[in-house]
């Protein structure tokens, strides 16, 4: 999963703050800094592996505290490549 | 101290309305709908209600969602949340106030419910027992739960002060602006409250169809009759008011425009059921203006509960006659054109008091053209314009809540 990938969930998810570009240069901007609070993660974790049959740890949403660290605890566990940026 | 406190804050004063009604959205459309008569009961199209006995409902027109809620908290709220905070955002930008320049925790929110969002709840269940719990919102968390408004009201308009939820069906938009201006006693300046409210859904619809005072009557004309001989039960809706409720000096200090002040409020219980004995509408009626230490002959309006059920039409009446004589003061229904909003009810009910004394009218109870043979009520059927200085609003929950509100002038 890249980058672009998870912010199209992210707004499909929770929506997007006022004044948050999700497509500017967010990679290693905390969540809490995008306007997304540890619910708005829940919720793009819990359909992330709904949608994409894998399992995360209970401990994702409080480690993954960036869209980096969010996408390398997803590729580990689909088993791909680490982070590529944006498309 | 307690003297301190009370001369502190004697009184408390309104200085924002903000409506969503199904006869209008936004205040000054409602209240336009609402002196012409214009009625916003129509078939129910939030869901397929064909199969149901009760098929009208007051829904709030033209509101897309989009529109008026940020995207953040689309995905997080049920349709009578998002219709609750664009009836607060409406208050508190009519009040003029920035919740900023308080002081810190100087104002809260408390709000009145009934069931939550039960739509989103609904839906989410139906995810789980149809697909499975990975398919339900991690905002079920909330966003079904009846504290919900006040919570998304706070966080939106950073009111970190005391708050609270009031459940007690439809004397709750009486019950919550009470305990707002309790909050304002013990020190808070400003607290945002009313009740905005919806179960529009097969869900809601199910659990308001048990209580047995839904109509089932379909000319959108002839079912919700209240005091009529006809009269069926009620027809639903959604929506209702949230009003901003201030500290009196403190708004004077900001130089704020006051629409009235709530000058007397009063809450009783009915009888426990077979005890027998008279219903405690007409004692909340006269204890909210021993409060406001007013008598009945300076009431110029009175906005009444309106059950629509013949046997709670005839309490209500009797009440009103007891209190003030046959005839004796006029008295209205504007929710003839919403349907019961349930915990939005009452607080609409203030906001048209809060007009009639600013405009000097009293809105019209539509499609009654005349109370039952024996309710000895000077039913206002066509807004009737004069002085308004001093209202009562009364409100009945269903499990026995009694509730009156006086409303006056600011002079």
């Amino acid at each position: 999963m890249n980058l672009k990938e998870l912010t199209t969930l992210l707004r499909d998810c929770a929506g997007v703050d006022e004044g948050v570009d999700l497509d500017g240069d967010v990679l290693d901007v905390p969540f809490d800094e995008l306007g997304y609070d540890s619910l708005a993660v829940l919720q793009v974790t819990g359909v992330i592996e709904r949608d994409y049959k894998i399992q995360l740890s209970d401990d994702t949403v409080a480690e993954a505290t960036t869209p980096r660290l969010l996408l390398e605890f997803i590729n580990e566990q689909l088993g791909a490549a680490p982070v590529a940026n944006a498309a | 101290m307690t003297t301190d406190l009370q001369t502190r804050t004697a009184t408390a004063v309104f200085t924002g309305i903000g409506v969503t009604a199904p006869n209008g959205l936004g205040t000054e459309a409602w209240w336009r709908a609402t002196l012409a008569g214009e009625s916003g009961i129509r078939p129910v199209s939030r869901f397929d209600a064909s199969g149901y006995p009760a098929r009208l409902a007051g829904e709030v027109p033209g509101f897309e969602a989009a529109d008026h809620i940020p995207s953040r908290l689309l995905p997080a709220t049920d349709h009578m949340t998002r219709l609750a905070l664009t009836a607060a955002k409406e208050a508190v930008e009519d009040s003029g106030a920035d919740p900023a320049e308080l002081p810190p925790h100087s104002a809260g929110v408390v709000t009145a419910a009934s069931a939550g969002g039960f739509e989103y709840g609904q839906r989410e269940l139906q995810a789980l027992w149809g697909k499975g719990g990975q398919y339900v919102s991690a905002y079920q968390s909330y966003a079904w739960f009846y504290a919900v408004n006040t919570g998304q009201i706070s966080i939106r308009h950073g009111l970190k002060g005391p708050s609270g939820v009031l459940v007690t069906e439809q004397a709750g938009g009486l019950d919550a602006v009470a305990q707002a201006r309790r909050q304002l006693r013990k020190g808070s300046k400003l607290i945002v409250t009313g009740g905005v409210d919806g179960a529009i859904c097969p869900w809601g619809w199910t659990a308001q169809l048990a209580g047995g005072r839904m109509t089932s009557v379909e000319d959108p004309a002839r079912a919700y009759l209240p005091f009529a001989a006809e009269a069926s039960g009620h027809v639903a809706g959604e929506g209702g008011a949230i009003l901003v409720l201030e500290d009196a000096e403190a708004a004077r200090a900001r130089g704020a425009r006051v629409y009235g002040r709530l000058a007397g409020y009063a809450a009783t219980f009915d009888p426990a059921p077979g005890r027998g004995g008279e219903p405690g509408l007409r004692r909340a009626a006269e204890l909210a203006l021993d409060e406001a230490s007013l008598a009945p002959s300076a009431v110029d309006v009175v906005f009444a509960d309106a059950a629509g059920v013949p046997e709670l039409d005839r309490q209500e009446a009797d009440a009103l006659t007891a209190l003030f004589g046959p005839r004796g003061v006029p008295v209205t229904a504007p929710k003839t054109m919403t349907g019961r909003l349930n915990a939005g009810a009452a607080s609409l009910d203030l906001a048209a008091a809060l007009l009639s004394v600013r405009d000097a009218v009293i809105p019209p109870t539509v499609n009654v053209t005349a109370p039952a043979e024996g309710y000895a009520l000077d039913l206002v059927t066509e807004a009737r314009r004069g002085p308004v200085r001093t209202a009562l609003v009364l409100a009945r929950g269903r499990g026995g809540f009694n509730a009156a509100a006086v409303v006056t002038a600011d002079d």
